[in-house]
């Protein structure tokens, strides 16, 4: 049975906005161009790259259903209380095999000693072997460096290979589709553009496809490795109650996300609407809506956030029949949460509005459309909207990192998402006192970490090429070629 | 200058307000005066005897925003909202659940809490400043690249990274400082030392960065090269006309915060245990004191508001052309 919790559905509204605005922008040469520069920026491409690979995961982490169960009640199905993802049931392998404890990354022993009775009916204190990883070797002491070192030559031959047939399958379509398409006489002119040796010569000639081809590869090695490895491994240990942690940070990404972009996504009308009507209408709109964004900014954020978001804990203690399932309550948190990080992230956004409309209803064209006597509601939609939408494009991916680093801030001082939600914040918050081991537990939190900043860097990085490509403030000397 | 000042003083009274109005519906849209009295008397043994006592000793025993039942217009004063909030603009901030005085609370705690923030601000400024400058010093060379990505890198790592990192290493591996919490006069140090250390790392990236692009802006205009023509070296170009320029923009974004350091932040001063006002309203938050979250949340919003007007009179002082009217 399929289940659409919140904040699948914002994100499906989500993919669907996306999807129609990358159609409506495809017709329009003038919208395209800021594109087209940014596909020529090297960095920006790449971390496209490699969001658009966390992206997948949180997609396929955001199809949810729950599983049928084998009995039947008066020939009824009975559904599983378990709320499972897409992703879940790709991820079974590690997701299922928990040990008793910690464990080191691609350990095959396990943190703490035990007691363990010896075939002789002794019982000897030491590190017993894990039930999962590593289980396939006879002698781990002699076994596990080669071992490790095989599979790791081995996914990243595959990885690579797999990589090259994909692209290489990758151009022919295009060749094709392209060959289909065109006349006959440029035809000609593809059918001999198209070999082997020339696809690649194209790529690696190209600076920003260059890049990407490389990283791509890397990328392939990267997953090729980690997936010949995990199949026999926990690649990055386990947790205090045996979890694989890479499955807890692959999960992450998911809410990672969801903070990211729905939280943009409920307040931009907001701010769209009310920093126009401000600039456009001024007079006691603006005089109201100004109160309103001081009032609200006034406030320091982090303890609005914190009162807001224990209120709301409190409101869904006192309802527990409103839902069905644990996943369902820790979803309206999360929703919940975007929301309380949109009221006060709005602000700043409505003044940037307020102030660039304020500056283009003096403009000559709006001047001409209201002498012509083009109507208030038209002249919005048509000059004024399309006018700002640049500043809403840098805003959004600038603001992206920043919730993405605040859910993490918030979750580990109690005031973010639910514990049972799986994010960086509860990773963090679960290991911090992990450090204090003897031996020391690092991998929680280095794997919480080293995601979050790769996720973080690249969303950064993107946005300032997105910046870069969209800002007009910039000159650009190709632009006015 | 006078009347621009009082202007700004009487607009701040609707919004102060409404910051109370916010914060008031924001405890009892889900909360009912009930729900209070019973988390303070805690959820077992409570009769309905016990929980109008404590309404009543705590002034929750009226109607919330409007008084039907009395006369004039007491028919909004007679109301918690009223009885609660209008003393406040006499900075009467009454006490909190646990019956302690909010006001004394506040003024013992404040040291602490710029005992934290002050050095971190001004350490922060510093560096953040200078910093900034070396890399416009040394611009569209290797030097300012490494700074950019240097800065981007450290802009994309969680501040919790520095505070966990901070705390195993200067104060497990290292033994330099106590992990958390705090010691008046000389000792506070100590204690001090590692949370502005923190604070600092913390915006490296991100304010470095965004004051780089504030001067490389200035660097582009007509007197930058008159003062190079004149032959002034590159340094003092820098250190004397560009960041004399670039005041405007820096004290937008800086003089707005000075008041509110008053404030402590928040999230330091509950990682490192500090008494300060932070902890203070954290701590509020999770036992729903509404009393002392109120006051925070009054204080806060009145040194924001002094702050932008600070900012506008700093204005006038580093431009002579800037008039406040």
């Amino acid at each position: 049975m399929p289940v659409i919790l919140w904040t699948d559905a914002m994100i499906f509204l989500l993919l669907a906005t996306v999807i129609s605005a990358v159609l409506w922008v495809r017709k329009r040469p003038h919208l395209v161009l800021p594109w087209q520069r940014l596909a020529k920026s090297s960095m920006g491409m790449v971390s496209l790259l490699i969001l658009s690979l966390f992206v997948l995961v949180g997609l396929l982490d955001t199809m949810h259903y729950r599983e049928a169960l084998p009995e039947k009640s008066n020939g009824q199905t009975v559904y599983s209380a378990e709320v499972l993802s897409v992703f879940d049931a790709l991820a079974k392998d590690i997701k299922n095999r928990n040990e008793k404890t910690y464990s080191a990354p691609l350990a095959a022993y396990l943190y703490a000693k035990e007691s363990i009775e010896t075939p002789d009916g002794k019982i000897r204190r030491d590190y017993p072997r894990l039930r999962y990883g590593g289980a396939h070797l006879v002698d781990p002491q002699s076994e596990l460096l080669g071992d490790v070192l095989k599979r790791t030559m081995i996914g990243a031959l595959e990885g690579l290979s797999i990589a090259i047939l994909l692209i290489v399958a990758g151009n022919w379509l295009i060749f094709f589709v392209k060959l289909r398409t065109a006349r006959t006489s440029a035809g000609q002119e593809i059918r001999k553009s198209n070999n082997l040796i020339f696809t690649f010569a194209r790529l690696i000639k190209n600076k920003p496809s260059r890049a990407l081809l490389i990283t791509a590869l890397l990328m392939a090695i990267l997953l090729g490795i980690t997936v010949n490895l995990a199949a026999v491994y926990h690649v990055l240990g386990t947790d205090k109650v045996g979890q694989d942690v890479l499955y807890l940070a692959l999960k992450s990404i998911r809410t990672g996300l969801v903070i990211g972009t729905v939280t943009t996504l409920v307040m931009l009308p907001f701010a769209l609407l009310l920093g126009i009507a401000a600039g456009y209408l001024r007079g006691w709109v603006d005089d109201v809506i100004q109160y309103l964004y001081t009032v609200l900014s006034s406030i320091p954020s982090v303890l609005l956030i914190a009162a807001a978001v224990l209120m709301m804990q409190v409101y869904i203690e006192m309802h527990p029949e409103w839902f069905e399932t644990a996943a369902a309550r820790a979803d309206l948190r999360l929703l919940f949460l975007c929301l309380i990080l949109g009221v006060t992230s709005w602000t700043g956004l409505c003044r940037l509005l307020r102030g660039e409309t304020l500056k283009l209803r003096e403009m000559e064209y709006i001047q001409a459309a209201q002498a012509f006597g083009v109507s208030s509601p038209r002249i919005l939609t048509r000059h004024i909207v399309p006018n700002v939408m640049h500043i809403v494009l840098i805003a959004v991916v600038m603001d992206f990192s920043s919730l993405v680093l605040a859910e993490a801030v918030l979750s580990y001082v109690g005031v973010g998402v639910d514990p049972s939600t799986m994010s960086f914040g509860t990773l963090i918050n679960s290991a911090r006192l992990e450090m204090g081991r003897e031996p020391m537990v690092w991998w929680t939190l280095t794997a919480a970490f080293g995601f979050m900043l790769v996720l973080v860097l690249s969303a950064n990085l993107f946005a300032d090429a997105v910046r870069d490509a969209f800002d007009p403030r910039l000159n650009r000397t190709e632009a006015a070629a | 200058m006078i009347a621009y000042l009082i202007r700004r003083l009487l607009y701040a009274i609707p919004i102060l307000i409404g910051v109370n109005l916010l914060t008031f519906s924001l405890f009892f849209v889900v909360n009912t005066a009930d729900d209070m009295a019973r988390m303070q008397l805690g959820m077992k043994r409570v009769t309905p005897e016990a929980i109008e006592k404590w309404k009543q000793q705590h002034g929750y025993d009226k109607p919330l925003l409007f008084n039907a039942s009395a006369e004039g217009a007491s028919k909004i004063s007679d109301t918690i909202f009223f009885q609660k909030s209008a003393k406040m603009f006499v900075f009467d901030f009454g006490s909190s659940n646990d019956g302690r005085n909010i006001a004394r609370e506040i003024q013992t705690r404040m040291m602490p809490s710029l005992a934290i923030a002050l050095p971190t601000f001004l350490i922060g400024l510093l560096i953040y400043i200078t910093f900034a400058l070396l890399m416009t010093f040394f611009r569209a060379t290797a030097l300012d690249m490494l700074g950019v990505s240097l800065c981007v890198v450290l802009m994309s790592i969680s501040g919790l990274f520095y505070i966990i990192g901070g705390q195993f290493v200067a104060s497990k591996l290292w033994h330099w400082v106590p992990i958390s919490g705090y010691a008046g006069g000389f000792d506070s140090i100590k204690f001090v030392l590692l949370p502005v250390l923190i604070g600092v790392m913390g915006s490296v990236g991100a304010s470095s960065r965004w004051y780089r692009t504030i001067f490389l802006e200035e660097i582009g205009k007509d007197y930058v090269r008159t003062a190079r023509a004149k032959g002034l070296s590159e340094l003092r170009v820098l250190f004397h006309h560009v960041l004399k320029n670039a005041m405007i923009p820096i004290l937008t974004a800086v003089v707005v915060v000075i008041p509110l350091l008053f404030m402590g932040s928040l999230l330091t001063e509950s990682f490192f245990s500090i008494p300060g006002l932070g902890s203070y309203t954290i701590d509020a938050i999770k036992a729903q004191d509404f009393g002392v979250v109120r006051a925070m949340v009054f204080l806060g919003s009145m040194l924001y508001i002094a702050g932008l007007v600070l900012t506008d009179i700093s204005y006038t002082i580093v431009d002579p052309r800037v008039r406040l009217k």
